[in-house]
């Protein structure tokens, strides 16, 4: 007996946003269906895999990340030299030495650092600010005039700081990552002050925060799931690409940071760790988003494999 | 939610005026302002004072005058046939034919009308006999129009019943029937049929008309209204849509969700 395949047909398509220019310039959204339904809608561009580069030496990365970045990681521009090479599709440079606790470096210093990374890589940046709201105004601000023109993505905007830095966007020509606290409401208004500033909608990424596997997965799925149909179903507040920072949720856990030695029957640590971190992209990638940081270029080859056999 | 704007009708004077002159000016002013206030149709009535020979003449120009002026489609409202088919020919888009009963000689007559034209249409839960008092009964002859809709090749989804309300100062029974009503309906259809109904008239010469409107509304979209004929000038009515949507869950929270709904993009 022949069986009728069900289509679903939404009202309206996620915005396309493009990251970068010229020919290494990327595009993500632009779905009319769920996520690798390719039977039932578009899916005209795969999610995207980027890999973290930091401004400062991380204190607290595991030895089995560090050591795929040996002799790179007090010089971001080799480090992300090295994640090009490694097949990245996007550098994502997380400014963490303007922290406070940290060096408070100065945003003159962060937009040098940034414009040392661009200069070294071919492929487009995403930016990311300490998490300080005040201080990621000063340097994200600073950083989009030193990199006006290239089209990076940066972030991260909050309900309490997207005001400049929704400027600072707009006026030096790059996209924002817009933040939220796990919370589709927030998302939803925090998208409708930004558009109502006059940044269009296809320059703007949701950000909902995730939780890796075990640690919240499922609630940041159904939260991305939500925003995923109500963007599809119509709601244009919501019908922006999904950005996940995989990595820096996956590489506190103690599952991907304990050693061989301290949990033998865990089994050997990198792969675990690997494995971590794919199966949170892989899953939350079911849910809508489109643009996964990750941290080991393990995790970034198996993602992007299995990414490839599913949008065949 | 549906918005159907009701102000482009010969019932009001300053429309009649404009169809007897053909002057296009108010016809325009209405369009354009029922298009920023959110409609989603505009309905189109010439009115019952004037002569029936002269409907489907006005009717064309209505619909031409309006969509010249704004790109929304017209939900075609007439008894007379000859004028929805004038109002059929003007139209671009898909046009919402404005309405058959449950008169099994004008369900003959609309059905394939609306199917030629690629029109959607809504039904009135009524008969000659006129519109009966129970829920149970509009669900019947809402039953027939869907029928009959099924087996010629209708969509349904392009089929709309309406339950039909009285002003509540002479029929105050029949609004509790027509919740109930809407409510039935949705279950007589898998997908379930839509429902529309024209809400000025359930205030028709009572105090508190907006009150009224709107508190009927709200309480019909509860029972799963898709659509209304009503008055987009009325601010507080459109506040109350915003809400229901938002309590409903057909529309995500957020605390601009008033300003999210009224804006039109």
């Amino acid at each position: 007996m022949a069986v009728n395949i069900i289509k679903e047909k939404y009202s309206n398509r996620i915005s396309e946003v493009v990251i970068g220019t010229g020919p290494k310039a990327v595009k993500v959204g632009g779905d009319s269906t769920l996520p690798f339904l390719l039977f039932e809608g578009e899916m005209p561009n795969r999610p995207l895999a980027a890999l973290e580069v930091w401004d400062i030496e991380p204190k607290h990365w595991p030895e089995i990340l560090t050591s795929e970045f040996k002799g790179v990681l007090s010089n971001p521009a080799a480090w992300a030299g090295k994640c090009e090479e490694y097949g990245a599709d996007l550098i994502c440079l997380t400014l963490a030495g303007s922290h406070p606790d940290n060096l408070d470096s100065s945003p003159a210093q962060c937009a040098e650092t940034a414009r040392a990374v661009a200069d070294a890589v071919k492929v487009p940046l995403i930016i990311i600010g300490c998490g300080v709201e005040e201080k990621d105004v000063q340097v994200i601000g600073e950083v989009c005039r030193v990199l006006e023109g290239r089209n990076c993505l940066v972030g991260c905007a909050k309900p309490d700081n997207y005001k400049t830095i929704t400027a600072s966007c707009i006026v030096h020509g790059h996209s924002l990552i817009a933040s939220n606290p796990l919370d589709i409401n927030i998302a939803k208004q925090l998208n409708i002050l930004v558009t109502e500033m006059g940044l269009p909608s296809n320059r703007i990424v949701i950000d909902p925060l995730v939780g890796s596997l075990g640690y919240g997965l499922e609630y940041a799925y159904s939260i991305m799931e939500r925003i995923r149909i109500s963007g599809l179903s119509g709601d244009k507040m919501l019908a922006m690409p999904v950005f996940c920072q995989i990595g820096q949720e996956v590489w506190k856990t103690k599952e991907a940071g304990s050693t061989v030695e301290e949990t033998p029957e865990w089994g050997d640590q990198a792969r675990r760790a690997v494995m971590w971190e794919v199966v949170t992209a892989a899953t939350l990638a079911q849910a809508g988003g489109s643009i996964m940081v990750m941290r080991h270029p393990a995790s970034l080859k198996q993602f992007l494999a299995h990414v490839e056999n599913l949008m065949e | 939610m549906i918005l159907i704007g009701e102000r482009i009708n010969g019932m009001f004077g300053d429309v009649r005026e404009a169809i007897l002159s053909r002057d296009p000016e108010p016809v325009r002013r209405w369009a354009m302002r029922q298009y920023q206030r959110r409609a989603d149709y505009l309905d189109i009535s010439t009115g019952p004072s004037l002569e029936a020979g002269d409907q489907p003449g006005a009717m064309e120009w209505l619909v031409r005058t309006a969509q010249d002026t704004v790109d929304l489609p017209c939900c075609l409202d007439s008894t007379n046939p000859e004028a929805i088919l004038a109002g059929l020919e003007a139209h671009r888009g898909k046009a919402l034919i404005n309405s058959t009963t449950a008169d099994q000689w004008k369900i003959d007559l609309f059905l394939p009308m609306a199917l030629k034209y690629g029109a959607a249409l809504i039904g009135l839960a009524m008969n000659e006999k006129g519109v009966p008092k129970s829920a149970g009964d509009r669900a019947a002859l809402a039953m027939e129009i869907i029928v009959n809709a099924d087996a010629c090749g209708f969509p349904l989804e392009d089929l709309y019943l309406d339950p039909l309300d009285l002003p509540c100062n002479v029929g105050q029974e029949h609004c509790p029937e027509v919740i109930e009503a809407i409510r039935w309906i949705k279950t007589l259809a898998d997908p379930p049929p839509r429902t529309a109904l024209g809400l000025s008239n359930v205030s028709q010469r009572c105090a508190d008309r907006q009150l009224l409107n709107r508190t009927f509304l709200v309480m019909c979209m509860a029972a799963g209204l898709d659509a209304a004929i009503i008055n987009l000038d009325d601010d507080e009515l459109l506040k109350a849509v915003a809400a229901s949507n938002v309590l409903l869950n057909r529309e995500i929270y957020c605390d601009s969700f008033v300003m999210t709904f009224k804006n039109r993009d």
